[in-house]
């Protein structure tokens, strides 16, 4: 029997601001869906686009990046780096045929919990809405 | 001691590998004389396919592969001298990262057959022929022509031992090489033969070699917009420069020229994904996140010789 398919999103969360926030959710019983995984990485700033590609290429369906607002960052200027390389990666791979909603960038602090419950329910539905990611099983 | 065999195949190539191994010139005949060349096709030696076909397993000892593999014959081909060589290398950026012509993997072979048989404004073909795999000719000769694949790097067919880059490789890069190959003097298997700095460390324009700071690019420019400074960095320039994450071997030639590098030279020792890393390292060296919207074509300038080798290796064709 096939089981249906259940998408799964792979949320690179900076561990200052989306990480704590993450947390913050939890500890106020916001529930979001199980089909999120959490990586936790130092900055925004650290997340290469190899990272993406790698996580679309194992068959992640969605891949979230969640930084520190502007000015907020702990390391001053990460999630500048972090949305330059983000955009330039998301043109390519959108020139290369992965549609645009598949990986997705949002500033999401420590004290908004509620927003980060609420931002992995909308990606989820994104996501289901998009279907399974057609790099699965590595590029044809 | 017998001299070692030497086979070189030219694939989906150019033949301007085989001209960079000839730019050798005086160097050439010191080596090609402690050299055995018992296969070079199609360019330089008479040995067909079924000579080398019948060599012994394991017989030669070097095997070097220039050029992509793009059809059913360079396939079959790269598994024979996968077999018959001991050890096997990736000649060229085209062999190790799938080259210029493996950007034909953004588009299906049938918009590329249409393009260059059919629509190109100086084709006369109003029967629209294409080129077929069989025909047979007068009713008894069977002719044949290899199948059209998806352009792909030698390492996605057969097993490498060694890689080569550079579009060609730089001549004196291939004597160091080939001097590294007769004294026995290589890395571990599977590596690159590179002296492993980028092309930003040997380059007279980079400011950091000079004391001075490196500063983020304020706008983007192509290279026919003016003329780049005598001696400032191209990038600081916003020429969009790719010295930071490629291979130096050259000697930055192609800087040295006011044209910014980009990239033959395979990615820097630790890079498994090149144009992934160069829109790393161009992006954070950006002064704002406006300016990534003014690079025209970002997959052409990152992928330029490397799209068949990266994680997301085509495009998706639905």
């Amino acid at each position: 029997m096939k089981m249906a398919w259940e998408p799964r999103l792979i949320v690179i969360a900076c561990q200052w601001c989306t990480y704590q926030g993450a947390d913050l959710a939890g500890s106020l019983r916001y529930s979001y869906p199980p089909t999120v995984h959490i990586v936790r990485v130092p900055c925004s700033g650290r997340v290469e686009p190899e990272f993406i590609a790698e996580a679309l290429r194992r068959g992640a369906d969605g891949v979230f990046i969640g930084g520190c607002h502007f000015g907020d960052c702990h390391y001053k200027e990460g999630n500048y780096k972090a949305i330059r390389r983000f955009k330039l990666f998301k043109r390519v791979a959108t020139d290369l045929g992965i549609e645009p909603e598949r990986i997705q960038l949002e500033w999401i602090s420590g004290s908004e919990g509620k927003r980060f419950s609420e931002a992995m329910t909308e990606f989820d539905a994104k996501i289901r809405e998009l279907g399974p990611n057609p790099l699965k099983g590595g590029a044809q | 001691m017998s001299k070692p065999k030497l086979a070189y195949y030219l694939a989906g190539g150019c033949g301007g590998c085989d001209i960079a191994v000839v730019d050798l010139s005086e160097a050439l005949v010191d080596v090609a004389l402690q050299l055995d060349i018992v296969f070079w096709a199609p360019t330089v030696a008479d040995v067909k396919y079924k000579d080398l076909e019948a060599m012994p397993d394991g017989s030669i000892d070097v095997g070097l592969f220039s050029g992509n593999v793009r059809n059913s014959e360079h396939e079959h081909i790269a598994k024979v001298l996968r077999q018959k060589c001991k050890v096997l290398i990736a000649f060229g950026i085209c062999a190790s990262c799938g080259g210029i012509k493996g950007l034909v993997n953004l588009h299906t072979t049938e918009q590329l057959l249409e393009k260059a048989y059919i629509n190109t404004f100086s084709t006369d073909n109003p029967e629209k022929i294409l080129p077929q795999t069989t025909v047979v000719v007068d009713g008894k000769y069977e002719l044949t022509l290899p199948t059209l694949m998806d352009a792909r790097a030698l390492d996605q067919v057969v097993k490498v031992d060694y890689y080569i880059g550079g579009c060609p490789p730089y001549h004196e890069h291939i004597a160091k090489a080939f001097t590294a190959l007769l004294s026995g003097q290589l890395p571990p298997p599977g590596s690159w033969i590179t002296m492993g700095k980028a092309v930003c460390e040997v380059c007279d324009r980079n400011p950091v070699l000079k004391g001075k700071p490196k500063k983020l690019a304020t706008e983007v420019k192509r290279t026919i917009d003016g003329a780049p400074s005598e001696d400032g960095c191209l990038l600081e320039e916003g020429y969009l420069c790719l010295g930071p994450v490629t291979q130096g071997d050259c000697g930055a030639k192609c800087p040295s020229a006011n044209i910014p590098c980009r990239g033959c030279g395979g990615p820097i020792p630790g890079v498994k994904d090149f144009g992934l890393r160069a829109i790393s390292a161009i992006a954070s060296m950006l002064d704002n996140e406006e300016l990534v919207d003014k690079i025209p074509d970002p997959v052409h300038l990152f992928y330029r010789y490397t799209l068949p080798s990266s994680f997301l290796g085509k495009r998706i064709k639905r």
